[in-house]
């Protein structure tokens, strides 16, 4: 059976399988449709963070970012995983202990403010509209790239099932299916990972094989005119770097879909095990990436560089059926047949990204349901993803404005009725930006984590750290930080004005780190000067700190 | 309860706290110096060693940091259940089965 075939059935039989455990995990009350009913496992919530946070990007295109970058993809590799140290330790167990549904639920309690409220809840709708119309446009692609379905045809297939399975099942739904949408795509990742390692170097572990390939692969690239695979800041400068990392790393603590997913557990003490679980579970795909990343490098190198177009096209099945897709593509610009990869001018082959692992399965002979399970576990990574993202973008209009702020629904059946229409509403949007996507794709990483450093992960951190932070001091702090991020970016970013970066050389990507500080360092001074916080809230906060069996004992002791 | 209850109560509580923001002192600085100046800002310095096969610096910034990371936060989450337990412990004493 053809590779096409194989995929219908892989694929259907995964959609099967997350719309029977949404059905049977379906929400019945907005603490379900919300929280999950405070009731997911660690091992579990943990395995629903990583499924969530492994986006379309993360399981297709960054292996081959990392092979294009060298070193310098390292930026990606901490800054994706680095972050989860700081929300285990700074943010997880003091939201949980908070116990309520969502992020602007605690900037708006926490800084007594409605103002406050409205900031958040309109930051958390930007942020995470921004990073779902990459994922609705990333189930279109695979589509497309595996069962020759129209682009936008395959995003309407992806609205669909996230809108019976998310819609209906709510976080907790949601929480479920992201556990067997993990599993799905671990295992997808793992298989030609370890197929590839075991032919390039007889060692089947990618982690500990990938060591053999690198002096070769150096010297490839150096004859080449490219800098050496290993060699540190050869695409980047080290101011970048470092501001990248660290954008990429308190973003990602900044991140309102990341953040719910803490809100879950059934304890505080789950919430820190639960975070540790999730990096665990995302670690093993992010060491394996960089492994595939340079194994795929170091054979289309090998395979291509200076051999007779014909003949590589003759002997490898899938150089010519990717070259069908786009992927790959040679213009012969010296007329001699012989593919030139080379730095510079000269260059012959241009290859995407992607083709990394999308096409790793071919490289490495593995059988058609192989490829098929690849286009299973993209998928489940976007879905995952995308579900994540639209319950936060439910959450924001059904349960904070409409709950919250708009004071509207006063019965459990109206507010959960609220939240399933505004994610119903959220699926349409995100599928409309899937269909009709916004020139910045690309900057929308950017855009995302800059937002969330520079707006979210300060005010919530000082939050809970500073019992005088005031509400003063927050709203201006976030206000400031996103402004100047957000100008920044729609100012220096490629795909949208294209300025070039003026403070200091940092790149768009970068920026949030500065957004960052300038959000800590308002927040710090207005507050000094602004009235202190009422007396209730400093005792809020000083409640967040304690441990559930600790203020079971206040309470008896003012009993 | 009575005054100086209350009082021993507040001690503990904030004994707790202090020693919770001291674990996260700690690890944070170890969560810093892999990331940034192991793995960026002396990764050239470190690339002069190898190990298996690795560049010593390349080998941080794409695998070892993250694995630190793994047992940075474990580490914290077992430590905190000790600090949970010894807080539950001390309260208890204190109430002495009042509770």
């Amino acid at each position: 059976m053809s590779v096409e075939v194989w995929t219908w059935i892989v694929v259907g039989l995964t959609f099967a399988l997350y719309i029977y455990i949404a059905m049977r995990q379906r929400a019945r009350d907005t603490e379900g449709f919300y929280v999950a009913g405070h009731g997911v496992p660690a091992v579990a919530n943990g395995m629903a963070v990583a499924a969530d946070w492994m986006s379309a990007a993360s399981f297709i295109s960054m292996a081959g970012i990392i092979a294009f970058l060298g070193s310098d993809g390292s930026v990606y590799l901490m800054g994706w995983t680095g972050g989860y140290v700081l929300l285990a330790l700074l943010l997880a167990p003091y939201l949980r202990k908070f116990g309520k549904y969502t992020v602007p639920d605690f900037v708006g309690d926490r800084y007594y403010s409605q103002t406050a409220r409205i900031v958040a809840l309109v930051a958390a709708i930007f942020v995470s509209f921004t990073y779902v119309a990459g994922q609705m446009r990333g189930v279109g692609i695979v589509f497309s790239r595996f069962l020759n379905l129209d682009i936008n045809v395959g995003v309407f297939v992806g609205m669909a099932i996230v809108t019976v399975y998310a819609v209906t099942g709510g976080m907790k739904g949601i929480t479920w299916t992201q556990v067997a949408q993990y599993s799905v795509l671990i295992i997808a990742y793992l298989i030609p990972a370890i197929a590839i390692a075991s032919k390039l170097t007889g060692m089947p572990i990618p982690q500990l094989g990938f060591g053999g390939v690198l002096d070769d692969l150096n010297a490839i690239q150096t004859d080449l005119g490219f800098g050496a695979y290993t060699d540190a800041f050869s695409s980047l400068s080290t101011l970048n770097v470092l501001f990248i990392t660290i954008a990429l790393m308190t973003g990602t603590a900044g991140l309102p879909h990341v953040i719910v997913r803490f809100y879950t557990t059934k304890t505080v003490r789950d919430a820190r095990w639960s975070a540790g679980w999730a990096l665990f579970f995302i670690a093993i795909l992010y060491t394996t990436a960089p492994a595939v990343a340079a194994f795929a490098k170091t054979n289309l190198m090998d395979t291509v560089s200076n051999q007779s177009y014909e003949q590589v096209k003759a002997e490898n099945s899938w150089f010519g059926s990717w070259e069908e897709t786009g992927l790959l593509s040679f213009d012969d610009k010296n007329g001699d047949g012989i593919i030139n990869y080379q730095a510079g001018d000269g260059n012959e082959l241009t290859v995407d990204r992607d083709i990394m692992v999308l096409a790793n399965p071919e490289i490495a002979g593995l059988a058609a349901p192989i490829t098929a399970l690849v286009a299973a576990g993209g998928l489940a990574a976007a879905l995952s993803t995308a579900s994540g993202l639209l319950l936060v973008i439910g959450s924001s209009i059904g349960h904070d404005l409409y709950t919250k702020v708009l004071k509207r629904g006063t019965t459990e059946a109206q507010r959960l009725r609220a939240g399933r229409i505004a994610m119903a509403g959220g699926v349409l949007v995100a599928g409309y930006f899937g269909i009709n996507p916004p020139g910045f794709v690309a900057e929308v990483v950017a855009f995302a984590f800059g937002l969330a450093a520079a707006s979210f992960f300060p005010v919530i951190v000082l939050g809970i750290f500073w019992k005088k932070t005031t509400k003063e001091g927050a709203i201006a702090g976030m206000a400031i930080g996103m402004t100047f991020t957000f100008v920044y970016i729609v100012m220096t970013a490629k795909g949208l004005l294209g300025m070039d970066p003026w403070f200091f050389d940092i790149s768009p990507q970068g920026i949030g780190t500065v957004g960052m500080i300038i959000n800590l360092v308002v927040t710090y001074g207005v507050s000094k000067i602004s009235k202190e916080p009422p007396a209730e809230i400093q005792e809020l906060v000083e409640s967040l700190r304690i441990p559930e069996v600790a203020s079971a004992y206040l309470k008896e002791g003012k009993a | 309860m009575h005054g100086r209850e209350v009082e021993a109560v507040d001690q503990a509580i904030k004994d707790y706290w202090r020693r919770n923001v001291r674990l996260k002192l700690i690890l944070l600085s170890i969560w810093a110096f892999v990331s940034i100046v192991l793995s960026i800002l002396m990764i050239d310095v470190l690339n002069e060693a190898s190990i298996g096969g690795f560049p010593l610096g390349f080998w941080m910034a794409q695998q070892g940091s993250i694995f630190v990371f793994v047992v940075l936060i474990f580490v914290y989450a077992k430590t905190m259940d000790r600090y949970d337990t010894e807080l539950e412990a001390t309260l208890q004493g204190m109430s002495g089965g009042n509770a």
